[in-house]
């Protein structure tokens, strides 16, 4: 493609100015990837950099130190200790002791078992006394790819603190040379409100965080390579085990037994991005609308107008979500109304049965969640619209331009550039709101010709809520939607680095301070 | 001279029909925004209507069912007093015991999280900025699969499901911490200086200066601490389900309007709705400029 020049640039006609930022963009992509992997490569190559170097210096403590750092390399804590360092020297030493034993009592077992998932499934065996067969359970698959997760993150949690033991022993040791004092435990405990605050703050978000988003996200990860679901669920009917890539290959196979699944994602995929296109962009620029029809001088009652249109924030959408599903029932209000005033003879399907009417449902959605949707904008865009400096305006319209031309030149570019981020957050929530189409449609009508298979997929169902169809129930099919998840997590990861990579608006966080 | 005149006329004119076209494009916003505000009001005044609704069949039975019509042919009371009769006041207990511990332990988390990445400049500060957003783009309900499987070992799940629920809306809250650490970014730094050259530490710096200076923050993050909780569906969907007794409000409202239920229940989720809108309803809407301050403010600095 070819580049201008700004002076060249300018000089374009207006339809050839846009078709060249067009090009540009997707022009650009290829760019924005290669510096995307680019970067990967850096990374992975520095990581293997700082390896060695953590290595070599591992080596030259031992032999450069005295024997009371050599001794730490096997009893952690033993140089603070020695040095009189009481209180970090016995928190690394119980830490060693817990791991030692913990490894010694469950850990390796456990690592043992990671390969095979379990080996004895349940079975019956003969009572002699009750002369009967009872059933009898044996290894518990979930337990074990669980445990085995825990146990390898807290090897990683060890070898890092046994490199944090050697590093406090080098770094005492220099102290001690230069003849100053080393930090007591009363200054390590007053750190922790002073310099080392951040530390104490961090400590119980970062723990929840761990546990509860890391891990779980780790450990499913982990389900996608295996057929873990309500059948083989891992305990109480059958063990699971690992299948390697074969749930990928019928998520995505072209043909064969997999068809199914492939032909649903790829619809269910398609529908989601749709959808989020049209929920992002019509919200988007109604919401901007609406503010500026509120804000516009002269308008009355402005406080009203805004309250009313807050009410739909205020009020859980389970409640309003649920309700205006019910009055588009075809025996619902709505109906009610119509056929009441003679405008319809027979009832409205709103939301549909067969694929016959999957685009009335479709666009009720859209609609619906412009409902939902308007007020949240009509705020943001309010906030934003009020910082746009008046003289802006007066200047353009002693220049003579009217409404449509203020806009188009001064407000738009201005929301645009401003709220660029937003826009990019609230197309991923689109993607994954799971709330609008569940409680809505529940997904429905369903797709007959998917639904045979993959958990009654319907023509409204986006990627998360047939994510959740697929997890409930009988069954279930857990490993089908942890690959699910990570599709998911792929396609929103890469539309967010495209276009985080092309905002103008990226800004610098030091800026606001 | 007449000409000079026929211009100033001629520009009168101009101003005059400004004037009269600015008149008539009001006139026409005025009409879209009463439209509008029919449109947004509809479903909320319907549903407080139908929640009044109390006929009976010639035979005596309840129309508890939805009927194609909106105010209600005789009114009264019963589905109120049906309501907490019902299991629903268990549900309206659990919703509002997790709300509230969830609003105060979120916001201390939500706080320490976003005062931290605000403040200090740590080595890895970055990289963990760059891995929350990155874990942030996994769907949640990803998570929920194993959670609900180690939640019902503890035996948090079902009609214990209230610390558990507690337990999974607090624990990951330490990720929402953008709209308030933007919050923090834009007080001024010298303050804190300032402070630790008189000698203040950390924690002093944080407790006396900054907090006092935070209030509209903290009314925000306690505001949105409470209220998705107070409507979550998804989780409580995954975690509560099976148990009347631990459900929480929008779990068992739900179940009223499954297929089975709705004939029975119609009215009554009409009462409940409306029970459980009011208090949100009405701390939001005092609390509304908190709301809109975090909102805007969250959406200019992305």
């Amino acid at each position: 493609m070819k580049r201008y020049t700004d002076m060249e640039y300018l000089r374009l006609s207006k339809g050839r100015k846009f078709l060249y930022k067009i090009a540009a963009f997707f022009c650009a992509i290829p760019r924005g990837l290669k510096n995307f992997f680019l970067g990967i490569v850096r990374a992975v190559v520095n990581f293997f950099k700082s390896i060695g170097r953590e290595f070599a210096d591992i080596f030259t403590t031992f032999v450069k130190g005295d024997w009371k750092t050599k001794l730490s390399y096997f009893v952690m804590g033993f140089g603070n200790i020695a040095r009189g360092q009481i209180l970090r020297g016995l928190l690394f030493l119980l830490f060693e002791a817990v791991f030692i034993v913990y490894m010694i009592v469950a850990g390796a077992k456990w690592l043992s078992m990671l390969p095979s998932l379990g080996k004895v499934g349940p079975h019956e065996v003969y009572n002699p006394v009750l002369d009967q067969y009872t059933t009898e359970y044996g290894d518990n698959s979930f337990k074990i790819l669980l445990y085995g997760v825990l146990t390898i993150f807290f090897i990683i949690a060890f070898i890092y603190t046994w490199r944090v033991n050697i590093r406090q022993n080098k770094l005492s040791e220099q102290i001690i040379k230069s003849g100053k004092p080393l930090k007591s435990g009363r200054d390590d405990l007053r750190s922790l409100v002073d310099d080392n605050f951040h530390r104490t703050l961090l400590a119980l978000p970062l723990t929840g965080i761990l546990i509860f988003t890391v891990m779980p996200i780790i450990f499913m990860i982990l389900v996608a390579f295996t057929n873990y679901s309500g059948i083989n669920d891992g305990y109480a009917n059958n063990l699971f085990t690992w299948v390697g890539l074969d749930n990928f290959n019928t998520l995505l196979a072209w043909e064969g037994a997999g068809n199914v699944y492939s032909a649903t994602f790829g619809e269910i995929l398609s529908w989601t991005l749709i959808w989020a296109f049209f929920a992002t962009f019509t919200n988007y620029f109604l919401g901007m609308f609406v503010a500026m029809m509120i804000n516009k001088k002269g308008i009355r009652l402005k406080k009203l107008w805004r309250t009313i249109l807050v009410l739909t924030i205020a009020i859980p959408q389970f409640i309003s979500l649920l309700y205006v599903s019910k009055m588009f029932d075809k025996n619902g209000i709505i109906n009610g109304l119509l056929s009441d005033l003679g405008i319809i003879s027979q009832n409205i399907d709103f939301w549909g049965s067969t694929a016959h009417n999957a685009l009335l449902p479709r666009v009720m959605v859209i609609v619906i969640n412009i409902w939902i949707g308007i007020p949240y904008l009509m705020l943001i865009a309010t906030g934003i619209l009020m910082n746009i400096p008046a003289d802006l305006y007066e200047s353009a319209k002693i220049d003579g331009a009217g409404g449509w031309k203020q806009f188009s030149k001064i407000t738009l570019p201005y929301m645009l550039f401003i709220t660029g981020p937003y826009l990019l957050t609230s197309f991923t929530g689109n993607m994954n709101n799971f709330n609008v189409i569940y409680l809505l449609t529940g997904g429905k009508p369903i797709n007959a010709a998917a639904s045979s298979a993959a958990g009654s997929a319907g023509y409204t169902d986006l990627l998360i809520t047939w994510l959740f169809k697929i997890t409930t129930g009988e069954g279930a099919k857990y490993y089908m939607a942890s690959v699910i998840g990570i599709l998911v997590f792929v396609v929103v990861a890469v539309i967010s680095l495209v276009v985080y990579n092309l905002l103008p608006s990226i800004k610098n966080e030091e800026d606001f301070q | 001279m007449s000409k000079q005149r026929e211009e100033a006329q001629a520009v009168m004119k101009r101003h005059m029909g400004l004037k009269a076209s600015a008149r008539i494009s009001n006139t026409v916003i005025h009409i879209v925004l009463v439209l509008m505000a029919i449109i947004w009001l509809v479903p909320f005044v319907c549903i407080v209507l139908q929640s009044f609704r109390t006929e009976t069949n010639p035979d005596g039975t309840r129309v508890t069912w939805m009927v194609p019509y909106i105010v209600p042919k005789k009114w009264g009371l019963d589905n109120y007093v049906n309501l907490f009769k019902s299991d629903f006041k268990d549900w309206y207990l659990n919703t509002f015991i997790i709300a509230l511990v969830v609003a105060a332990v979120q916001t201390f988390i939500v706080l320490c999280m976003s005062y931290t990445l605000s403040r200090f400049r740590f080595k890895l500060r970055k990289g963990l900025m760059q891995f929350m957003l990155i874990l942030g783009m996994f769907p949640g309900m990803l998570t929920m699969i194993i959670l609900y499987r180690v939640l019902k070992d503890l035996g948090l799940t079902e009609a214990h499901a209230v610390p558990g629920l507690i337990l999974v809306y607090v624990a990951s809250s330490g990720m929402g911490y953008y709209v308030s650490k933007g919050f923090f970014d834009t007080i001024p730094k010298t303050l804190d200086e300032a402070a630790r050259v008189d000698g203040a530490s950390r924690a002093q710096v944080l407790f006396k200066i900054i907090l006092p200076l935070a209030k509209p923050i903290v009314i925000y993050t306690v505001l949105t601490a409470f209220m998705a909780p107070w409507g979550d569906f998804v989780f409580a969907r995954y975690i509560a389900f099976g148990d009347s007794s631990g459900m929480n409000a929008a779990v068992g409202l739900w179940k009223w309007l499954t297929q089975d239920m709705i004939n029975l229940r119609y009215t009554m989720f009409c009462a409940g709705g409306v029970v459980v809108a009011i208090p949100v309803a009405v701390l939001f809407m005092c609390l509304q400029k908190y709301y809109v301050e975090g909102v805007t403010g969250g959406a200019v600095k992305g």
